[in-house]
């Protein structure tokens, strides 16, 4: 019969229609801003920097060795080294980035300057709403916007960050009993704590 | 029930003289770059006697941004990013025939786990491909909105499934050489069973949308055919080619991934139309979905990546190699030449939607305007890959 | 788990048969076997220009083979090179006869090539590689077209002619494809500079910054919704 074929159409958008009051797989739709769906764990949007401790600028893990401004693809990252050399959070004497910038507004989030980074200084944010009224520098992102801590970087990834915390509590572990070790050590082993073990303890 | 060139010809040309009437006069029409139907920034140059297409001329590059010459200046890693915006649905895909070319050129072995996991994301990515296609080619037809919310709402799912694992939920950025980047956990691996298992519901609900719709069938049977010899000479690949009644499905033919490991056929069309194009996607996300259930059952449990593969300067060895795998538009294929370097000497992208695009104009002459939306839509491109 | 079959692909006879047997078939040709060493494997057949038609024909119509699918078509640019050799030369040095490494230099003059990847959808194998090579990057720039042949390099030709600037002798159609017509350089070549005005990208410490100054304004360093607001209040 000609239009059954309709009709049996019609028998499915009827059948969501309906259907879309009682199962929730039929009606997906969420009412953002009022509504949001909670973001997977691995959901990635534009790097920031990570500092421990709290001195957002004294704690950069950040060596400003410039791996990531050379592999990054778009290449959205700009880094000027530092002269001299400043202590980081663990009292080693480092390098730091004078500057770091990325514009955002090139960085299309795709996860390489973080896994290329030896340092675990660099990692993907979770924020996506980032909208401006200015396309150029709004969108640039210095050193001060980009760095957050570690705590945030916890709260955000917990999963990742368990496991970056494990590995940089035993890489200073390593590093303090190479120290004990070497017997003309001029610091004591037991100021190098890794910096979860501090706040474990704190 | 399909409309004939004859009859048409015959509706053009009353038996009545109408005075100033345009005889065999042709009216050229610029279709697009900004047009609904065209999926992106595509013109067509057609020629109309009356309605009926009597020369049509693709215009191509409003989209151009010379991707292989990004590719030749980007280390091997750093182009990995930018094959997600190639065929932005199926980046997937795209994600693993570059990885593929990269393996054959530098002889990397990947691990069970991660083979497996390429063939999960591969097949779902063909069941977003295909779900979001239907509903583009219903919606070109005038079914305005219903059958595309209804795909894109599947479609949805499986993107949250590719956000919760990769990251991003159309530029995935996965694959990497000799594996992939991030281990899918058992809850992930239940969750996506779960929705593969609910999704043959949605392809019966389709079927019964567009199988024996009077509508569908009078503007897509004998709309567009193609013959099979000309589909081979020109190229065609994907469901496109197996519409004509070819069988050739790289899956099978060059037995990538671990595709020879798992039961499934490919499904052939008669008439090579549009109707049969149409019907094809239909049937492959059934195959698909066959071989994600079988996937799931056979998952190991072990490493990801070949842990011999560097990040940071990857030199393959000097030579060339030419790496295809069956992507959902049909075969996509990577051909590199290394000198022995960090980045490719040259890069080049064999992207399907476009090669199948040769053939646009032999499909659509003597049919009408209208027409022309259908078969465009029937070939399924995207102009992300047809202008790279 | 089941055993995985063997590749198709390697069903296909060697490369060196078919190289003999288009030399038998086709009076005249010289076909040379360019060796890949990586391990892909795949090795190719260059085929010289005056009988490439001929060539191609016989591989698209000979029963064994039926290489009826023309997968890929694509250009690459060979820039001018020399290559640096080092040859043992038996010498007379000091009355004596010695071996000394020498090297000599080879200059290679560049040119464009253009490679086709063909398969077999018949017999569903593949790939067999065939590339041609203009004389020189320039004028010589010219190779006989296989759009007659196999369809599907009619697009890819007239790419390889936007981006590489090969002219295929009896294309139907040899126009511009991704470039718009009155482009004039070919982007893809090696040599290519792009124009200083290409592309202004915002971003202050790039040199395309510097160079694109010469063409724009410097924009006020001023948020833009300031700039609206102005015009009403004055």
């Amino acid at each position: 019969m000609i239009g059954s074929g309709i009709l049996k159409g019609m028998a499915v958008t009827a059948r969501n229609f309906v259907g879309s009051y009682f199962d929730k797989e039929r009606l997906i739709t969420v009412q953002y801003p009022e509504e949001r769906d909670p973001l997977p764990e691995n959901y990635r949007n534009f790097p920031f920097l990570v500092y421990d401790g709290d001195d957002s600028q004294a704690g950069l893990r950040c060596v400003a060795c410039k791996i990531c401004e050379k592999e990054c693809p778009p290449q959205c990252i700009y880094i000027v080294k530092s002269e001299n050399k400043k202590p980081d959070y663990m009292g080693k004497p480092q390098f730091y980035p004078k500057i770091f910038d990325i514009d955002i507004s090139v960085c299309m989030s795709c996860q390489i300057c973080v896994e290329v980074c030896p340092f675990e200084a660099i990692k993907m944010d979770k924020d996506f709403e980032l909208s401006r009224r200015e396309r150029f520098d709004a969108l640039l992102m210095r050193k001060d916007d980009l760095a957050k801590s570690n705590d945030y970087y916890r709260r955000i990834s917990p999963t990742d960050a368990a496991g970056v915390d494990a590995k940089l509590a035993a890489a200073a572990e390593a590093a303090a009993k190479k120290k004990a070790a070497a017997p003309a050590a001029a610091k004591p082993a037991t100021t190098a704590t890794s910096p979860v073990s501090a706040r474990a303890s704190s | 029930m399909s409309v004939t060139i004859e009859t048409l010809e015959a509706m053009e040309r009353p038996p009545v003289s109408m005075g100033s009437r345009l005889e065999g006069e042709l009216l050229e029409v610029s279709m697009g770059p900004q047009h609904p139907s065209t999926h992106g920034v595509f013109r067509m140059n057609v020629a109309l006697e009356g309605e009926i297409v009597r020369k049509l001329k693709p215009v191509f590059g409003y989209l151009h941004r010379n991707h292989e010459k990004i590719g030749e200046n980007a280390s091997y890693l750093g182009s990995m990013p930018y094959t997600d915006r190639l065929d932005y649905f199926c980046s997937m895909t795209n994600n693993w025939a570059y990885a593929l070319s990269v393996e054959k050129l530098a002889g990397i072995e990947v691990p069970e786990r991660a083979e497996y996991l390429r063939v999960i994301l591969a097949e779902l990515t063909r069941l977003q491909n295909h779900a979001s296609l239907l509903g583009f080619l219903l919606n070109d037809m005038g079914a305005w909105g219903t059958p595309l919310m209804y795909a894109f709402r599947e479609r949805e799912k499986i993107l949250d499934l590719f956000e919760s694992l990769s990251g991003s939920r159309m530029m995935c950025d996965y694959m990497r050489f000799g594996g992939c980047r991030v281990d899918a956990s058992p809850e992930w691996l239940a969750h996506a069973k779960k929705i593969v298992d609910r999704f043959p519901r949605f392809v019966d609900e389709l079927e019964q949308l567009i199988v024996g719709n009077e509508v569908v069938i009078a503007r897509t049977q004998n709309v567009g055919n193609v013959s099979p010899e000309l589909a081979v000479s020109a190229g065609i690949t994907g469901p496109m080619l197996r519409a004509c009644g070819v069988n050739y499905d790289v899956r099978k033919v060059d037995g990538y991934g671990f595709y020879p490991r798992f039961k499934f056929r490919i499904p052939l069309g008669e008439h090579g139309d549009t109707y049969d194009r149409l019907m094809m996607r239909v049937l492959e996300m059934g195959e698909s979905v066959g071989i994600l259930k079988q996937a799931f059952e056979q998952v190991p449990t072990g490493p990801i990546i070949n842990p011999k593969v560097k990040i940071r300067a990857f030199r393959p060895p000097v030579g060339e190699a030419y790496g295809r795998i069956e992507a959902p538009k049909g075969e996509l294929g990577f051909y590199l030449i290394s000198d022995g370097g960090t980045n490719p000497y040259r890069y080049r992208v064999r992207p399907p939607s476009f090669i199948n695009l040769t053939i646009l104009e032999d499909m659509c002459l003597g049919h009408t305007v209208a027409d022309v939306m259908v078969i465009l839509g029937s070939i399924d491109i995207v102009m992300g890959e047809v202008d790279r | 788990m089941d055993v995985i079959p063997k590749k198709p692909a390697e069903s296909m006879e060697p490369i060196e048969q078919i190289k003999a047997r288009i030399e038998a078939a086709v009076p005249g040709a010289s076909i040379e076997i360019l060796q890949n060493a990586s391990p892909s494997q795949q090795h190719s057949l260059k085929i010289d220009n005056e009988h490439a038609h001929d060539v191609a024909k016989w591989l698209h119509d000979d029963p064994a083979l039926r290489l009826d699918f023309c997968s890929n078509v694509t250009g690459v640019d060979w820039l001018d090179r020399t290559v640096k050799k080092m040859v043992k030369v038996k010498k007379v040095v000091d009355g004596e006869e010695k071996e000394v490494a020498e090297t000599t230099e080879e200059k290679i003059p560049g040119y464009l090539e253009a490679v086709y990847h063909l398969y077999s959808m018949t017999h569903k194998h593949g790939p067999v590689i065939i590339r041609m090579r203009t004389a020189d990057r320039a004028a010589g720039a010219r190779l006989p077209s296989l759009t007659p042949i196999w369809r599907s390099a009619e697009f890819q030709e007239r790419e390889i002619f936007d981006l590489y600037g090969i002219r295929f002798d009896g294309h139907p159609d040899l126009r511009r494809i991704l470039m718009w017509d009155e482009f004039e350089d070919y982007p893809m070549r090696k040599d290519y500079r792009e124009p200083d005005d290409y592309e202004y990208e915002p971003t202050p410490h790039d040199d395309v910054l510097e160079r694109a100054k010469r063409y724009y304004t410097p924009r006020p360093q001023i948020d833009g919704a300031e700039s609206i607001v102005e015009p009403l209040n004055g």
